[in-house]
């Protein structure tokens, strides 16, 4: 187990070293200069001269990579003042420290996601185990073509109806925003109930068909024929046997979802203006500002190859024939 | 899909039971055991391609027949998008709404229901004024070719990467490999949003107007770029069973060079797999076009956008709802009917398998 992790952990890094230079080199690649932006409107070549010192920008490009990559490891010293060890370095359409801002802005993409997950984890689950233990019925035919036309939704389609619907036209819920949950736990539930439900709307949905059609394959396994034949109960067969063969392609999916979605729910974000990592991304492409892309983009990678290793070891708990080598 | 999960897709596919899945899942392509000697009992008898035997069992399937006539109706609307509007009198382009006094009130169409009328079927776009009908039927036609491009090309990409590692193995399938296990490790919307821009700056200066057919082949790059590594997977894991086989061993033996190996004996295998990922591929590309459009980064004005109406709809569906209901239930209809259809495929490629 600890090799395993030791290898994944190597792996992760140099793919995020890739991904690193990737982005940044491309970014140069552009004839674009951040330091306009930065300037201002009445910006003089002298001005820009100092902007680009303070940024950095003045250095050849590889040289501001190593510089990039070593503060993250060891701070900076910049001319608004040292930046300490996870050092993305600053802003520049803002000025601040992009570490900082992403730590302010996680919790947001934090709560919208685990209050999501939880939704769509737990109905989806639900929803697709009653539609294959009455695999046939009229129940199941209501599930599967409900889920079918869900999973169809887009949330920027869904998101302006719930919003036009609910908040309004009847004032039922107050405008979607984000309180802090350690300042009022009520403000923070119902702030975010609705992007919570339009968020796991679509997952609902998806979780539901495939633990629909997870559940129906494992059913069909020989071992779980075995058990029937055995004489066990037919709940018995379900829930200890037929599930637990189930969950490899759930968990699979699960932590993807998770991963991805903890590097900033986009589009959710983007609907209900929701300050989270999503549109901090957003801002920070449509500023140029390199620093924070560069920031978030390591930050969700960072998730979603963590997630991925979860993933892996998680097989080895599910099921006892996977080896971790 | 440019939902939320948009990366799962990739992942998906790799996930044990899938993968085991796929290995018995096709049946048209195993030449020798059980499913040959039904094949050479009833070519005995008809002497029918396993292509053949799918078409036979999809025609059978209605909801795959109906699915398959929604998707086919939408690819129609959209070839035929400017025979259409020259029956229907209009453009996407003329602002109507600003032209003729009246239709407008304070930017919202002057009658209910989003000024739809028999001269507006959809209604009027709120603000610019446009024919709602019109920017729908060409905003369906942009989106739909630039996710048959993006389609084609990963497709591609994926057949050729997928089968070269599977087949050859050794250093090259250590490196495409890698370079699979790389780029899942992008956040894929960020990089779509994050890079659209940047590519388009790189190749049109900043003073310069960016034609908008460069600006379509900067999305068809960017999401081509993230858009293979599924299917080349799958199709490396279903090549690297088939280079043992029999049948390739024989074309080996008999003197055929690697390229015509691939090219006579193993892409006609896996045809059915990318056959029916292609189904799955295709609408989750349209919803990523239309997810770019919505943040912003998709085609710019005035080029109509399907995903852009959203994006509009975002400042008007407050007073003007009806704008936001036509794009989105088409969206939904398209999808729907797609995902149907690629349940069908599937069916009809691999009959035991149940929904």
């Amino acid at each position: 187990m600890l090799r395993f992790l030791f290898r994944r952990s190597l792996g992760a890094i140099v793919i995020l070293l890739l991904i690193s230079a990737f982005t940044f080199f491309l970014f140069f690649a552009a004839p674009r200069d951040p330091a306009l932006l930065a300037c201002g409107r009445n910006c003089g070549p002298d001005a820009l001269a100092i902007i680009h010192k303070n940024l950095g920008l003045d250095e050849p490009v590889p040289v501001q990579y190593w510089n990039f990559m070593s503060g993250i490891l060891t701070g900076r010293d910049f001319a608004q003042g040292p930046c300490p060890a996870p050092c993305f370095g600053y802003s520049f359409a803002t000025g601040d420290a992009v570490w900082n801002t992403i730590v302010d802005r996680f919790p947001i993409t934090l709560s919208l996601t685990i209050g999501g997950a939880a939704v769509f984890l737990l109905v989806g689950l639900a929803t697709g185990m009653v539609a294959a233990w009455k695999q046939g019925t009229l129940i199941d035919k209501i599930f599967s073509s409900a889920s079918l036309v869900l999973s169809s939704m887009q949330i920027y389609f869904v998101g302006p109806i719930v919003l036009a619907l609910l908040v309004y036209n009847t004032n039922l819920l107050g405008q979607p925003k984000y309180v802090p949950i350690t300042e009022d736990p009520a403000g923070w539930f119902m702030g975010l109930l609705i992007p919570w439900c339009v968020l796991s709307i679509i997952f609902t949905a998806q979780y539901t068909r495939m633990a629909r059609s997870a559940m129906i394959e494992q059913l069909q396994e020989e071992h779980v024929r075995t058990a029937r034949a055995k004489g066990m109960s037919a709940r018995t067969v379900f829930f200890r046997y037929a599930w637990r063969g189930s969950l490899i392609p759930i968990v699979t999916i699960f932590g993807i979802d998770l991963g991805t979605l903890f590097g900033g729910a986009m589009i959710t974000e983007v609907t209900f203006a929701l300050p989270g990592l999503g549109t901090l991304s957003m801002q920070s492409v449509l500023n140029t500002d390199l620093p924070t892309v560069m920031g978030v983009m390591l930050f969700a990678a960072a998730f979603i190859i963590l997630f991925n290793i979860l993933v892996d070891a998680c097989y080895a708990f599910i099921d006892p024939r996977v080896r971790l080598s | 899909m440019f939902q939320e999960n948009s990366a799962r897709g990739h992942f998906a596919m790799t996930s044990p039971s899938q993968a085991a899945v796929t290995e018995t899942d096709t049946p048209g392509l195993v030449p020798d055991g059980l499913n040959s000697k039904k094949k050479r009992k009833t070519s005995a008898l008809t002497g029918r391609s396993p292509g053949q035997l799918m078409w036979a069992r999809f025609k059978r399937d209605r909801t795959g027949v109906i699915s398959a006539c929604v998707v086919l109706f939408f690819f129609a609307i959209g070839l035929f998008a400017p025979v259409i509007s020259k029956i229907y009198g209009k453009d996407p382009y003329t602002r109507y709404g600003q032209n003729t006094p009246g239709l407008l009130i304070n930017q919202y169409p002057a009658q209910p229901n989003g000024g739809i009328s028999s001269d507006f079927w959809f209604g009027i776009e709120p603000g610019l004024g446009r024919d709602v009908f019109m920017q729908l039927l060409y905003g369906i036609r942009n989106t739909l070719g630039l996710a048959v491009a993006i389609t084609i090309v990963s497709v591609l990409t994926a057949i050729v990467l997928g089968v070269a590692a599977g087949y050859f193995g050794g250093r090259i399938d250590y490196f495409v490999g890698r370079f699979i296990d790389l780029l899942m490790a992008f956040p894929n919307q960020l990089f779509y949003v994050a890079f659209v821009p940047v590519v388009a700056a790189i190749l049109v200066a900043p003073e310069d107007e960016m034609p908008p057919w460069l600006r379509a082949v900067i999305i068809i790059l960017v999401m081509w770029f993230l858009g293979w590594m599924s299917l080349a997977r799958l199709l490396r894991g279903q090549v690297l069973s088939l280079r043992e086989r029999e049948f390739v061993e024989a074309a080996k033996v008999s003197g055929a060079s690697p390229w015509r190996i691939i090219r006579r004996e193993l892409v006609p295998n896996v045809m059915t797999p990318i056959l029916v990922q292609t189904t799955y591929m295709l609408p989750n590309f349209v919803t990523s076009i239309a997810g770019l459009s919505f943040l912003g980064v998709g085609l710019v004005e005035p080029t109509p956008d399907w995903g852009r109406m959203f994006a509009n709809a975002a400042d008007y569906y407050r007073n003007d709802i009806t704008y936001l209901f036509f794009p989105g239930v088409a969206m939904v209809l398209f999808i729907v009917a797609f995902n149907l259809l690629g349940d069908s495929v599937r069916d009809a490629f691999d009959p035991k398998r149940a929904r």
